[in-house]
């Protein structure tokens, strides 16, 4: 019983959440509906992304001259923890659930998120750990200043012995982020197993989902841990425990055990939707299935796993023994495997396609490239006799940034242009969004391709000032990170611009296959309400004839219709 | 509205929108996650007490273990009788239901008063070493899930005055109780670690 039928009222304009406007205000509201909430997280986290890149300008403002003239040392060493925090906690988590708000209810057919109260919970957590985190720039003594990892016995000494101090606001914004991005996974994960449309199988599933779930996987088998170091953390800043002091009996190594459990998998939690939207891309911009599209599936999955038992390679010289060292090396050569299936497929969906080089392909593209050189340097940090030697150097800034800004952070680009006709019901400005891709890509390339050489030849990370031999190279790296400041107003231009004038976007301005293109854009609040198309064959049928839906007259009167 | 959301739960396939079913999944989801936490400090204390150099503090010889015995004993029996709790529930016997429901919560509420009764008696504080901290941070945390469990429950019991609510068994009842043996599971594997190990060392 299963033939859906036609309901005109579901092609009608959206209509609104009850109780919630329907103008822009509904973003300032606490609504439940995914689609907000998605909003919500793209624009809080995007505000982000832009403070956390000014702080990042300040720091390539010291480091253009080698000696510490512009702040001092103490300062920077707040800077680059700030820096570093805001852009994981506050821009790149947030922003991932944005795209999972947005996309997987619409993409596995559901009405909305199994638990919609507790994700708007989870979003307005992030303004309060936000305000928690950033006041920290006001307490006596200054922000946080031990670093993103916060490693004792630095983090926990206090010397100026007021309770309410930086690190104390740090560790309690972390922990509230991690409330909330439990309770986001446990979310994601519910919706994905219990609410796809019927006939979608696991192995019909979008890419997308499939990473989605196995990042949010990670969330919630990671995050406790950390959640654990953090309250024992707090409890030796503040109330007089020695898990972590020596002096007391305690351990400084298991925090990094506690610390990396977590946070080498979170490299992953990050990295996998980016991988979700890279497979999603190429497919309808090259308009063929994906190549190896259950392999691609299953290698999300594999990557987890593997990713939850590598973590002693960020600890090989905290005296770590050589067998421990071996193991993770292993383990650490193995998630090449799995990464290195899903590159191939990208590469043989790209191989004889018809290839259309708009702004989110473009993105794409780039990011492919930049991930290949980000994984070699990664490798070559997995090997403990390289990492012992350039590990604390530039080397190690080059290999994250070009992980985590040149590919998850192309990733992210290329994500919201493609789905912004989408969500807004416009279409954006093709021209200015290629200048924001070749600003960032060149950009990015001279802020952090030098960085590997000055990391080989010896320079430190976390410093303010540094040797005038590798003056050359930090000038380059800073034109580059100023040319990235620049790149962010033809990317912010575009988006408000298009979002108020642009020309109105069709249901499937990209011709793509997917539940998500049959809705009207932008989708109605209950998504397909009760006229829930059943799904009969996988994704990515592009260039097969195969129908998507059981009902093709439906498919095709949707997406002409709307 | 009522209608339409009728419509989907009837016109569609098994395996699609069964509202009924995420609260469980949720919550079963979202144990695993707190298992973890706990799984974070029971490493944690493994690894220190395998490791650290002084590991009780001075004048400590040992911990007293009768009272955490008698403590067990309550919480795990709690378990079989919110178990029975909720079968009577299913049977639609809400009286009995009440009555065990609120046997289980007052046998919580005796082991929240033991572990009262034990720490104002110990002789070391949070703040003595390794020890210390690992003995309060554990049994501080358990416990507290102890009273996190007694309130959902006693918020289950007031929801069954309230009419229809409990016609056919509920699963805010089945996910509390739930809750409750995983609490139970925790502490006889923290009261291994912490009473049982001791005395062989
Ligand atoms: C916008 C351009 C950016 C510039 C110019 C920049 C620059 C820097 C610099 C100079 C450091 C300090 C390295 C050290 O002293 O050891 C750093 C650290 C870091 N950055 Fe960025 N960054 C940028 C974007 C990003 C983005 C987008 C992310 C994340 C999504 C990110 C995440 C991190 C992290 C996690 C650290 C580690 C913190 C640390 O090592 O202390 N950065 N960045
Ligand atoms: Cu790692």
């Amino acid at each position: 019983m299963t033939t859906t039928k036609y309901d005109p009222r579901v092609l009608k304009a959206p209509h609104p959440v009850p109780g919630a406007p329907d103008n822009w205000k509904r973003f300032f509201t606490f609504n439940t509906d995914a689609k907000v909430i998605g909003i919500q997280y793209m624009g809080l986290s995007l505000f982000f992304l832009l403070v956390g890149g000014l702080l990042a300008m300040v720091m390539r403002g010291e480091l253009i001259t080698p000696p510490s003239d512009l702040v001092d040392p103490t300062v920077y060493n707040g800077l680059y923890t700030m820096h570093g925090t805001v852009m994981l906690f506050l821009f790149l988590f947030p922003i991932l659930n944005g795209f999972n708000n947005l996309l997987i209810p619409t993409m596995i057919g559901a009405p909305d998120m199994a638990f919609p109260k507790v994700n708007a919970a989870a979003f307005w957590l992030v303004p309060v750990f936000s305000v928690v985190l950033l006041s920290s720039f006001f307490v006596p003594g200054g922000p946080a200043s031990a670093g993103w990892w916060s490693y004792p016995p630095v983090s926990i000494q206090n010397p100026l012995g007021h309770f309410l101090n930086g690190e104390f606001l740090w560790i309690l914004a972390v922990a509230l982020s991690g409330i909330s991005s439990i309770l986001g996974a446990l979310n994601f994960v519910t919706t994905i197993i219990r609410m796809r449309a019927p006939g979608m199988g696991f192995f019909r599933m979008p890419v997308f989902v499939w990473t989605a779930w196995a990042a949010q996987t990670l969330q919630l088998v990671g995050l406790p841990a950390l959640t654990g170091g953090a309250i024992m953390l707090l409890f030796d800043l503040s109330f007089g425990t020695s898990f972590f002091r020596p002096e007391g009996g305690g351990d400084p190594v298991l925090y990094q055990h506690f610390f990396w459990f977590y946070s080498h998998p979170a490299v992953y939690v990050m990295v996998l939707p980016v991988f979700g939207i890279f497979s999603e891309l190429i497919t309808v911009y090259s308009r063929k299935p994906l190549f190896g599209y259950k392999f691609v599936a299953i290698a999300s999955f594999i990557i987890t796993f593997l990713g939850l038992i590598v973590w002693v390679h960020h600890m090989f010289y905290s005296g770590t023994p050589q067998w421990m060292r071996n193991i993770f090396i292993v383990t650490t050569m193995l998630i090449a495997v799995p990464t290195g299936v899903k590159v191939f497929a990208w590469l043989g969906t790209l191989w004889g396609g018809k290839i259309r080089l708009t702004t989110p392909m473009l993105f794409v593209l780039g990011g492919v490239v930049n991930f290949i050189l980000g994984g070699v340097t990664g490798i070559m940090l997995g090997t403990a006799p390289i990492d012992i030697h350039v590990g604390n150097t530039y080397f190690v800034v080059a290999h994250f940034h070009y992980i985590i800004f040149n590919t998850i952070g192309f990733g992210i680009f290329a994500g919201i242009y493609h789905w912004f006709p989408k969500f807004t019901g416009r279409m954006y400005y093709e021209g200015l969004g290629k200048i924001h891709f070749v600003l960032t890509f060149i950009g990015a390339t001279l802020n952090w391709l030098p960085m590997h050489w000055a990391g080989l030849y010896g320079m430190p990370r976390r410093v303010a000032s540094y040797d005038p031999e590798f003056a050359i190279w930090n000038v380059i790296a800073s034109i580059g990170a100023f040319m990235l400041g620049v790149a962010s107003i033809p990317f912010i231009l575009n988006i408000v611009s298009s979002w108020a004038r642009g020309a109105k976007a069709s249901a499937n301005p990209w011709n793509a296959i997917g539940l998500e293109w049959l809705l009207p854009s932008p989708p109605p609040a209950e998504n397909f309400e009760d006229d829930v198309p059943t799904v009969i064959s996988e994704p990515y049928g592009y260039g097969l004839g195969k129908p998507l839906v059981k009902d093709e007259e439906y498919y095709i009167r949707r997406s002409m219709e709307a | 509205m009522t209608s339409a959301s009728q419509d989907l739960n009837l016109n569609h396939e098994p395996g699609h929108i069964k509202h009924d079913g995420h609260n469980l999944t949720g919550f079963i989801i979202f144990l695993c996650s707190e298992s973890i936490i706990f799984l974070a400090f029971f490493s944690g204390f493994a690894l220190l007490k395998l490791t650290s150099p002084e590991w009780l503090p001075e004048g400590v010889e040992g911990l007293e273990t009768k009272l955490p015995l008698i403590n067990t004993i309550v919480l795990v029996s709690s378990s079989f009788v919110a178990y029975f709790a909720e079968r009577y529930l299913h049977k639609e016997n809400l009286w009995g239901f009440r009555a065990l429901w609120l046997l289980t919560m007052a046998m919580g509420t005796y082991f929240v008063y033991g572990q009262y009764v034990e720490w104002s008696e110990l002789p070391f504080s949070l703040s003595n070493g390794v020890f210390g901290g690992t003995f309060y941070l554990l049994t501080g945390f358990h416990g507290l899930h102890v009273i996190t469990g007694i309130l959902l429950m006693a918020l289950m019991l007031f929801r069954s005055f309230r009419p229809n609510n409990y016609a056919k068994g509920d699963m805010g009842v089945t996910s509390v109780s739930l809750f409750w043996h995983f609490v139970d599971v925790i502490w006889i594997i923290l009261y291994i670690l912490i009473y049982v190990w001791q005395r062989h060392t």
